[in-house]
């Protein structure tokens, strides 16, 4: 299963942000620009790192926020966030964070398979520098092998 | 062989650490089951699991288990999931 569309909406290069809290409100920004979600979901992903920590800091300097399924999720969407300068989550081994990847899933199902795309994207080590030194939106794009537009999806 | 992959919310990250864990599992030659699920559900579908895979900040929810608990550095590194999972099978 191919990867959300990552129009240019959903990009954020080279942010600057106090803390974590505001690198992930960027990411839900972008997700909801992208028409992915609505604003309420934004403050879900912040909600999950409230109560769980910052596991979703999964590999070093990559956190990938995310919220549980709802209503506030319209389409499936991924966004990505890089940080002019990378930021603190608590993560005991990966931090400070300089990429942080939204994710929004209609149903949990679904999930798996493009969540199995994300990994075939990240085991590759020299991904996540790459894209937090990438200085345009293609770069990106191309880094994680996704389209800009939903109808090259079909 | 039962495994679980536990994430705060049961999509997204767990499903990350049960495609990277299958992916160890075969390079280890073993046959496992690994199942991706949110911490609040764990205690019902890991009472028959061996091995717990979860991130440390985590591991303070897991509560009593009689399962491997293993921490989980980079959910992408499939060498070091390998490693760990070889140390807790082997």
């Amino acid at each position: 299963m191919p990867l959300p569309p990552l129009p240019d909406e959903a990009i954020a290069i080279g942010v600057r942000v106090p803390d974590w809290r505001a690198a992930v409100i960027a990411a839900g920004d972008a997700l909801a620009r992208s028409a992915a979600t609505q604003p309420t979901y934004t403050q879900r992903m912040v909600d999950v790192i409230d109560e769980f920590g910052a596991y979703i800091v999964v590999a070093p300097g990559l956190a990938l926020a995310h919220a549980r399924p709802g209503p506030d999720v319209l389409a499936e969407g991924l966004s990505v966030v890089t940080l002019a300068e990378p930021v603190a989550f608590g993560h005991p081994h990966n931090d400070p964070v300089g990429v942080v990847v939204g994710l929004a899933v209609t149903s949990s199902d679904e999930h798996v398979q493009f969540v199995a795309e994300l990994a075939n994207v990240f085991n590759d080590a020299r991904v996540i520098p790459a894209i937090a030194a990438a200085t345009d939106a293609a770069a990106i794009r191309s880094l994680l092998g996704a389209s800009a537009a939903a109808e090259e999806l079909e | 062989m039962k495994i679980v992959a536990i994430c705060g919310v049961g999509v997204g990250t767990s499903g990350i650490l049960k495609v990277n864990a299958e992916r160890a599992l075969d390079r280890l030659g073993i046959e496992a089951d690994v199942t991706a699920t949110d911490v609040n559900s764990l205690r019902l579908v890991a009472a028959d699991a061996q091995v717990i895979l979860a991130s440390s900040e985590l591991v303070g929810r897991i509560g009593k288990t009689n399962a491997d608990v293993i921490v989980i550095d980079n959910y992408f590194d499939v060498d070091e999931l390998t490693a760990k999972l070889e140390i807790a099978l082997g």
